[in-house]
């Protein structure tokens, strides 16, 4: 039996988790377990002042339990890969594991006033996204899809907090969907 | 239409060239790495990308500037986007003035990268249903167009280079759907009359009185209806290529003055007294066997011997089985941007459908297998389920009969004859197909001297 964990490092606010984790489970209707992690300081670069999210996705594929068939893991830190400013995440294509980022999706990050039910909007929406990406799916050109490019946080706001019909069947069909 | 595209990063800083390449293949892109110059030119050579991403600062004598110049040399049309980490003004003009199509400073935001592809994407996009929609409208087809790699379609395709500046007549045969319209086209393209008017008129489709009016036009007031001059096909492609499609369905009167015409190249309108001389190539095809229709007395020799200067018989699709994966490709690709259809490859268990289709109505009716697949497909892969109206489409197998006095060995070694031809040689798969095991197979081919 295989499972989808929810992984969340040391800092994650347990309360956001447990909404993430209940939220993945009822989209992929696949067995779904916890797992705590550790600090993700090794990934540390003090001079972007930023954590590298391939150094986190190594990490992960380390420390994935044999029966996992795929772990999402959430974290605060905020992530970045070498070639762009920020990622709000990333994920293996197809593959075991990836990793969501809450800090840019927090309205404190923009200057703003605390918004808990727009950042866990967010975070479930990044949550599906990445998982998505384990499942083999690419950006959907639905602009309402879950699946869809976000770059922005408004770009994020827009879209829905589930996949299109297309790619809930292309998940479903997946040979790790929930139909194999 | 992401995915007709591919996309080549080049970095010597494999961390940079995955992330990129890792987040473009998120995007729904092919994307291609190269650790340096020198590699990206190589595989530049072997492929045009729709987008390059060079690294500016690169090692081992090859910077991105150089890089660029040298993917450019390839492909003139080639996309390029330089990153810097190390941005200076003098780097960005240079960088510019070689032919970047972008200059970006990394990191860089991730909607910047976004929009860039985006953007080249769609005129990229654009430029290719130019090119499709310019080459139906004109059907400018050269012979470049027919994709094969059959032997025998590649000599004829070799064939129609050689002839194509003759002004022999030609003619080709091959059954419906096969393209013998488009080989037609493919000689007139290639040769000295290519600027020149290329006319096809289908002898099947018109009435004896109206094709000869069609073929050689008529004088006003010839015939009721007859209301005023008009010139005819052959006027028309004066100076090119006429190609008289079905030929051999064409009248025994038509046929001789068909034959005047090879013989003078002139003619008299209907009605007309006026003689019209014209330059004109004669290319005919049919599906009838033309041998045959002059054996029976259906077709006149001598019109037969005078159109067949050059013969080009085109091979039904069951006999160059070869192809079927080609086209099956090549449609998806064309049909995908007139359809609009997001629809990027054929899968295994559908390419192995198609292969095992005995396809009667030849290109044109996998051409049309694979329109209707896409049109109902869901997916960005045609699966076996979608081709599965070809199985009730079939036509219902002949019955075989079994000769008198066949024995048991004689059936085998027409079968693993036949199943050893349909695997053209692989034993392997012919094993398979036939549930024994090669070392067997081996010892059979042997014992009945079956050739591979």
């Amino acid at each position: 039996m295989k499972y989808l964990y929810v992984a969340a490092t040391e800092e994650v606010e347990r309360e956001a988790l447990a909404a993430v984790t209940g939220r993945v489970a009822a989209e992929f209707d696949y067995p779904v377990r916890g797992l705590e992690l550790g600090s993700v300081e090794f990934a540390f670069n003090a001079e972007r002042a930023q954590y590298s999210s391939i150094a986190v996705l190594d990490m992960l594929l380390r420390q994935c339990p044999p029966d996992a068939g795929k772990l999402l893991a959430v974290t605060e830190r905020d992530l970045y890969i070498p070639v762009l400013t920020f990622v709000f995440g990333q994920a293996q294509l197809g593959g075991r594991v990836a990793v969501v980022s809450f800090a840019r999706l927090r309205q404190e990050f923009y200057g703003l006033a605390a918004n808990r039910e727009i950042f866990l909007e967010r975070a479930y929406k990044e949550a599906l996204h990445e998982t998505g990406h384990l499942f083999g799916l690419v950006h959907c050109a639905e602009g309402g899809c879950a699946m869809s490019l976000s770059t922005t946080v408004r770009q994020i706001d827009l879209k829905d907090d589930a996949f299109c019909a297309a790619c809930a069947r292309a998940v479903r069909r997946h040979p790790e969907g929930m139909e194999a | 239409m992401k995915t007709h595209w591919q996309i080549l990063v080049v970095d010597d800083e494999e961390v940079m060239c995955e992330s990129l390449a890792a987040w473009l293949r998120e995007d729904g892109y092919v994307v291609d790495t190269a650790p340096s110059g020198r590699d990206a030119v190589e595989k530049a050579r072997l492929r045009d990308y729709a987008i390059y991403f060079v690294d500016l600062k690169m090692p081992g004598g090859m910077d991105g500037i150089e890089t660029m110049m040298q993917i450019r040399h390839l492909h003139p049309e080639a996309s390029i986007i330089i990153i810097t980490a190390y941005a200076t003004v003098d780097t960005a003009i240079t960088a510019m003035k070689e032919g970047a199509q972008e200059y970006i400073v990394k990191p860089c935001n991730p909607e910047e990268i976004s929009l860039l592809v985006n953007r080249i994407i769609k005129v990229k996009n654009l430029q290719r249903e130019n090119t499709i929609l310019r080459k139906k409208l004109t059907r400018q087809y050269s012979v470049h167009d027919v994709v094969s790699k059959n032997p025998r379609m590649l000599e004829i395709m070799a064939l129609c280079g050689e002839i194509a500046s003759l002004r022999s007549t030609v003619l080709i045969q091959g059954e419906s759907g096969t393209g013998k319209e488009l080989v037609a086209r493919a000689i007139h393209n290639a040769g000295d009359r290519a600027s020149k008017p290329f006319v096809a008129v289908s002898c099947a489709a018109l009435a004896e009185s109206l094709l000869e009016s069609e073929f050689f036009g008529h004088e006003k007031g010839s015939f009721t209806g007859a209301s005023q001059q008009k010139r005819g096909k052959f006027e028309m492609a004066d100076t090119g290529t006429i190609f008289l499609d079905e030929i051999g369905d064409i009248s025994p009167k038509l046929q001789v003055d068909l034959l005047r015409v090879l013989q003078d190249r002139s003619f008299y309108r209907v009605g007309g007294s006026v003689e019209v001389k014209v330059d004109v190539r004669v290319v005919a095809a049919t599906h009838v066997n033309l041998q045959q229709a002059v054996a029976e007395g259906k077709f006149r020799d001598d019109l037969y011997y005078r159109l067949n200067v050059i013969e080009i018989r085109i091979p039904p699709l069951r006999e160059r089985r070869e192809d079927i994966p080609l086209l099956a490709h090549h449609f998806v690709e064309r049909l995908s941007h007139e359809l609009g259809k997001d629809v990027s490859d054929v899968g295994e268990g559908a390419l192995r459908l198609l292969m095992d289709h005995n396809w009667p109505g030849n290109v044109r009716e996998l051409e049309n297998a694979v329109e209707r697949a896409m049109v109902t497909c869901r997916g960005p892969v045609l699966t076996e389920r979608d081709f599965a109206f070809l199985a009730q489409t079939a036509a219902p197998a002949t019955g075989w009969a079994v000769p008198a006095g066949m024995t048991i060995e004689d059936m085998e070694k027409v079968l693993i004859t036949a199943t050893i031809q349909r695997t053209q040689g692989n034993i392997k798969e012919a094993a398979s197909v036939l549930g024994i095991d090669r070392s067997t197979l081996y010892e059979k081919i042997k014992k009945y001297e079956i050739p591979r």
